[in-house]
């Protein structure tokens, strides 16, 4: 039987405020234990909420970028559960009234083609806090720094199709907070949380299968891995004549399997109820207006923009926007007044290439957007080739100055000079008589010897175009 | 809508409260006493009256994301039971 997947996501973003989404505790990553951690988070009694600014604003940022609808009004609802990560015993969420409505995102896929993704609701919620099970004497450890920092939960349609389009949204979604500066996307900190729902349906049926819930994936590679897994553990219960269980499943990476995280008798039952700590959230016109002014170019703008503006193909110009990073990098290094399409090869080939082998991320470049401009400077205007180029570049990125001071103290520049060209050639025409009679003879093959012959003598400084020219017309002449 | 012994146990369940089993049925009677009140209360007319999530008509204030707390952990820890490296030590919650 050929099977069809569905797939639903929820991601649960971190927003990048400095203080908690409803007390003024920090939210800085990697404190000691509970010292971020305030009274309001620990639910002492007694403590009111109150709710932060600029959570609301992320999140209706991030409402504008996808075209959703705004609540003008909407309400904090309290998700009630026992877990000693979450002292309150419930989360503050939203529920029935979230503050961002439907929306949509699209996605590229692999065939050329755009799919546009729905997406359900987003929702400011609090972030739960860790427990941590390494033994304390047969105890677990809570650390709850985490409580209380804002998250906004992206909820989506089931609209996907296949494991490569749940990867692709996912990342896009990513790519896309990061670029709005809402969320600082580090997964390894779990700034960026995947929750996936997954089902299977005969091709051609239209009613969803049971889907079960993938927990605790926290890398774009787990998430396929995850999928695969459950995807193939879901296909062999039905073919082997068994029922998929409606459950939450968590996801081991080191065993590469998802297992059953709550049995059936504790289904989940929260109980949401409006919480009577906080009113009603209003959004003002004026304050929507505000944030829609404040938005950052989108990736897909930046894109098209990329294409049009730099003559790019869709290709180099999707590689350049993947990050704002790189793309604000690119646009520095094309300020120089160098050619885009060989700034954009630059950027994506030689520089992510050499930045990848040391693990480095792009604002710890050794080789600035200004200095790698002044290099492309260098190769357009003729003062060397393009291969020696390269050599500048490594020059430039073990710290040896810009590409003038590296041309010069290497002597790299260019020869242009047809004259002194000429005087090369002659001699190696006249070292070599053997091979100028093939050539004459018609082995035009050879070409490439002599060129070869220029290189070596000038060090590969000789250019190129000239050395063809030059000697194509002592050859033949 | 009178709720019955199971009800009362699953609720007391959720509330993680142990309830003794000779005073469920008591409990259920209170509680569906209180359901039938509710009852009553539904059965006014509330056409055109918009719903209320909170009793003020009032919108909720924003504070400036600021970082107004200082670290106070030993005085906050000092009501748990068990600490230990500035962790809450807790019945080991894994399965």
């Amino acid at each position: 039987m050929q099977w069809e997947t569905v797939i639903g996501l929820e991601i649960h973003t971190q927003l990048a405020t400095k203080s908690k989404i409803f007390s003024g505790a920090s939210t800085a990553y990697g404190a000691e234990p509970n010292t971020q951690a305030c009274i309001v988070d620990l639910g002492f009694p007694g403590v009111l909420p109150v709710l932060n600014e600029r959570a609301v604003d992320m999140a209706l940022k991030f409402g504008v970028a996808v075209g959703a609808e705004i609540a003008s009004r909407s309400v904090f609802a309290r998700k009630n559960y026992f877990y000693p990560d979450l002292p309150k015993g419930y989360q503050i969420s939203q529920f029935e009234l979230p503050i961002v409505g439907r929306g949509s995102l699209a996605i590229d896929l692999e065939d050329g083609s755009r799919k546009v993704i729905g997406i359900t609701r987003a929702h400011l919620e609090e972030d739960a806090g860790k427990s941590l099970h390494e033994d304390f004497h047969g105890m677990s450890g809570i650390d709850l720094n985490r409580t209380g920092t804002p998250l906004l939960e992206i909820v989506s349609e089931p609209d996907m199709r296949s494991i490569k389009e749940a990867v692709t949204y996912a990342r896009k979604i990513h790519q896309l907070v990061v670029y709005l500066g809402i969320c600082d996307g580090n997964m390894q900190e779990g700034s960026f949380r995947i929750d996936a729902n997954l089902s299977i349906r005969p091709f051609g049926q239209e009613a969803f299968g049971t889907r079960t819930e993938l927990k605790n994936i926290n890398s774009f590679r787990f998430m396929e891995r995850a999928l695969n897994f459950e995807r193939e553990r879901q296909i062999d219960l039905i073919e082997g004549g068994g029922k998929v269980l409606q459950e939450t499943r968590l996801y081991d990476a080191d065993r590469d399997e998802t297992r059953s995280m709550r049995s059936k008798e504790e289904a989940d039952d929260y109980r949401y109820f409006p919480d009577p700590d906080l009113l009603p959230v209003e959004i003002a016109d004026q304050r929507l207006q505000s944030v829609k002014l404040s938005m950052p170019e989108l990736p897909d703008q930046k894109r098209r923009r990329f294409e049009s503006a730099y003559s790019l193909s869709p290709a180099d110009a999707l590689m350049l926007t993947q990050s704002r990073q790189q793309a604000d990098f690119f646009e520095k290094v094309v300020g120089n007044g160098v050619d885009a399409k060989m700034a954009a090869s630059w950027v994506t080939v030689e520089l992510a290439g050499a930045l990848n082998k040391v693990g480095l991320e792009l604002p710890q470049s050794p080789v600035t957007a200004e200095r790698l401009g002044g290099l492309l400077r260098r190769i357009a205007d003729n003062t060397i080739s393009g291969k020696l180029a390269k050599q500048v570049f490594e020059a430039m990125w073990n710290g040896e100055g810009d590409a003038d001071q590296v041309i010069e103290a290497k002597g790299l520049k260019q020869i242009t000079d047809s004259a002194q060209i000429e005087t090369i050639i002659d001699k190696i025409i006249a070292d070599n008589p053997k091979q100028v009679e093939q050539f004459r003879a018609g082995k035009e093959k050879l070409l490439g010897f002599f060129v070869g012959q220029v290189m070596k003598q000038t060090q590969g400084k000789a250019n190129p175009g000239r050395v063809n020219r030059i000697l194509l017309g002592k050859l033949k002449g | 809508m009178p709720l019955d012994h199971s009800d009362v146990e699953k609720i007391a369940h959720l509330a993680r409260m142990a309830l003794d089993e000779s005073q469920i049925d008591a409990y259920a009677e209170d509680l569906s006493n209180i359901l039938g009140l509710v009852e009553q209360l539904e059965a006014a007319d509330t056409t055109d009256i918009e719903p209320m999530s909170h009793p003020l008509h009032m919108a909720q204030r924003l504070r400036f994301d600021e970082v107004t707390e200082e670290v106070r952990r030993e005085k906050n820890q000092a009501v748990a039971p068990s600490v230990e490296n500035g962790l809450y030590l807790v019945p080991k919650v894994i399965e």
